[in-house]
């Protein structure tokens, strides 16, 4: 498996949406690193023909009927958010009006 | 002794005849509170208004001499990751820190209808990552056997709380054992049911093929009385299994005359602390001299479990906490640059370390160029974990082994090193991958007084077989009714 470099933890940390300084970024390569190390004993398992589980029930997309029914009041789902104007949530602004 | 110190059925039966009344009995709760809770500290939000209303509610209903519920009347602790509404729910994380959910759980529902009384929020690690509770955002949980020693975790505050006395019953939510671990530390009983037996609806989500929630108690009979309170498939979540749900009560029955119970070796080599392998055998042993036929088994892949888990739920985590964006709920950011530096200082802020390890670990196991290497590599690792199981239970019913590796360590022992702390996870995680029903319950105290816990497993949908051999052992023992001493920090 792959060693681990702090370019490989900046990438990761922008498609997590998350940012660290210089010294966290330091640390979690060395975190990582250790964590990463550790889960490469699985490599001593041979699973060419082993199938993968990714659930423990043998589930598939479940359906449900596609029925309109009454969900939460606007007002109580806008409760919660940061900002809300006019029934819709507030973020800052997306495109460009130059 | 005070009715705080008793068990659900035992208060059912008082409440019933109404020797006491529910009132009476959440006032002795709260008074325990404010003895004890500021050592221990195993709350994040006390519900006293809302318990009394409920308390009164029920009374109501034993003065008519209507047949109520087991669960009538008694006060319930509720880990801080299930959704009540109208009550604040933080996940012990800021970034949640003001988040009142506009809906109840499913199992919040079940509970009401009940007529339960809710005492309060308990105290876990930050989303229920962690093993010692040390990662919340708000405070450390101390454990009532020695207040210097953390109480286990994720759902440290509802082991706690249990064993403190200052709620009768508690739910946590077990993911890789953080129902088992944390009772096995606090010497009560707690159980993770069968993956897919319990609606994880209003759960929040942590790792959502492995999260299930599950019942704290003082005995193994309240235990089997709250899980027949939440059972049960539910058309809010998908991964509820539509199966038969038994009168656990009924699998309480002091015989385990030619069970058969399997001991796997490979739950017992070095890192396992010598006492708390002396106290386990010594329970094996008991079960032997009740009637069971005791068999070493083999389960050849445990020792891969906790680097499977340690890809498999922060992967899952990983997506599943990509929805705290500061947009719909929760914490943001002040003065974001922009959309996408709103998310990332949202985040970065609102998230604590072990949090952010995990979803760093999980977004890179589902990285381009390293998906196969480790997220699908740890699915069929999973799925070897598992062909173990089911190879055991063709010849046993039940398996036992130790909860945990060590009692409780000291708070901030193993802070420093994160891969230390998850391998305090290496007796529960195997039972997780393979969704089985769990159980932990109190077999004695080492010499520096803590508790160890011995760990049940059954077939999924097998809580009975683990019903029946917990209910034997606790009849035929005394672990169970030690209560811890809870000496002030500064009388130490």
């Amino acid at each position: 498996m792959a060693t681990i470099t702090t370019e490989d933890v900046s990438h990761v940390a922008n498609l997590a949406r998350l940012e660290f300084n210089e010294e966290e970024t330091k640390d979690f390569t060395e975190q990582l690193s250790r964590i990463l190390d550790y889960i490469g004993k699985l490599n001593e398992l041979e699973t060419d023909d082993v199938h993968p589980t990714s659930h423990i029930h043998p589930l598939q997309n479940i359906t449900k009927p596609d029925i309109v029914k009454t969900s939460l009041p606007r007002d109580q789902v806008l409760a919660n958010a940061p900002e809300a104007e006019e029934g819709y949530f507030g973020v800052p602004r997306v495109i460009d009006t130059d | 002794m005070s009715l705080y110190q008793l068990t659900a059925h035992e208060l059912h039966d008082k409440l019933k005849a109404r020797e006491i009344t529910a009132v009476e009995l959440t006032e002795s709760v709260y008074e325990r509170i404010e003895e004890v809770e500021t050592q221990v500290k195993g709350y994040l939000t006390l519900t006293k208004e809302i318990a009394l209303e409920q308390a009164n509610a029920a009374d109501v209903g034993f003065q008519n001499g209507d047949d109520m519920p087991p669960l009538a009347g008694i006060p319930i602790a509720i880990k801080d990751v299930i959704c009540t509404k109208g009550v604040r729910t933080t996940c012990a994380s800021k970034i949640l820190s003001n988040f009142v959910p506009p809906y109840d759980a499913t199992i919040m529902t079940k509970l009401y209808k009940q007529g339960v009384v809710m005492v309060g929020k308990t105290n876990m690690d930050e989303f229920a990552m962690g093993s010692s509770t040390e990662n919340s955002a708000y405070q450390i949980t101390h454990n009532p056997w020695d207040l210097d020693t953390i109480p286990g975790g994720s759902s440290g505050g509802s082991a706690a709380v249990v064993a403190a006395d200052t709620a009768i019953c508690s739910l946590g939510s077990d993911t890789g054992g953080s129902i088992r671990q944390p009772a096995a530390l606090c010497g009560v009983v707690g159980m993770k049911p069968t993956y897919g037996r319990i609606s994880r609806y209003g759960l929040i989500a942590f790792a959502s093929s492995l999260d299930q929630i599950g019942p704290f108690t003082k005995d193994v009979t309240d235990c089997a009385l709250v899980l027949n309170a939440l059972c049960g498939k539910d058309e809010m979540d998908s991964t509820s299994v539509d199966v038969p749900v038994p009168d656990f009560t009924q699998s309480l029955i002091d015989d385990i005359q030619g069970m058969k119970i399997g001991v796997p070796e490979e739950y017992f080599t070095e890192g396992l602390d010598a006492e708390v392998a002396d106290k386990v055998q010594d329970a094996i042993a008991k079960l032997e001299s009740l009637g069971a036929s005791i068999e070493e088994i083999s389960l050849p892949h445990t020792d891969y479990a906790i680097a499977t888990y340690y890809i498999i739920a922060p992967a899952e985590a990983s997506a599943n906490l990509a929805r705290y964006d500061g947009v719909r709920y929760g914490y943001r950011t002040e003065e974001p640059e922009d959309l996408i530096n709103m998310y990332k200082k949202t985040r970065s802020e609102g998230f604590g370390e072990e949090v952010k390890r995990r979803i760093m670990l999980g977004t890179f196991a589902l990285s381009a160029g390293y998906q196969d290497a480790y997220y699908r590599k740890a699915q069929k690792a999973r799925t070897l974990i598992k062909s173990d199981f089911d190879a055991a239970f063709e010849k046993v019913d039940v398996i036992a082994t130790p909860t945990s590796p060590t009692p409780a360590f000291k708070i901030g022992e193993r802070t420093a090193d994160p891969l230390q702390m998850y391998l305090c996870d290496v007796m529960t995680t195997p039972a997780s991958h393979a969704g089985l029903p769990g159980i932990s319950i109190p077999c004695g105290l080492v010499k520096s007084g803590l508790p160890v816990g011995l760990q049940l497993l059954a077939a999924p949908f097998n809580e009975e077989a683990l019903f029946r051999v917990a209910y034997t052992y606790e009849k035929n023992t005394e672990h169970h009714l030690l209560k811890p001493q809870i000496s002030n920090v500064n009388d130490k």
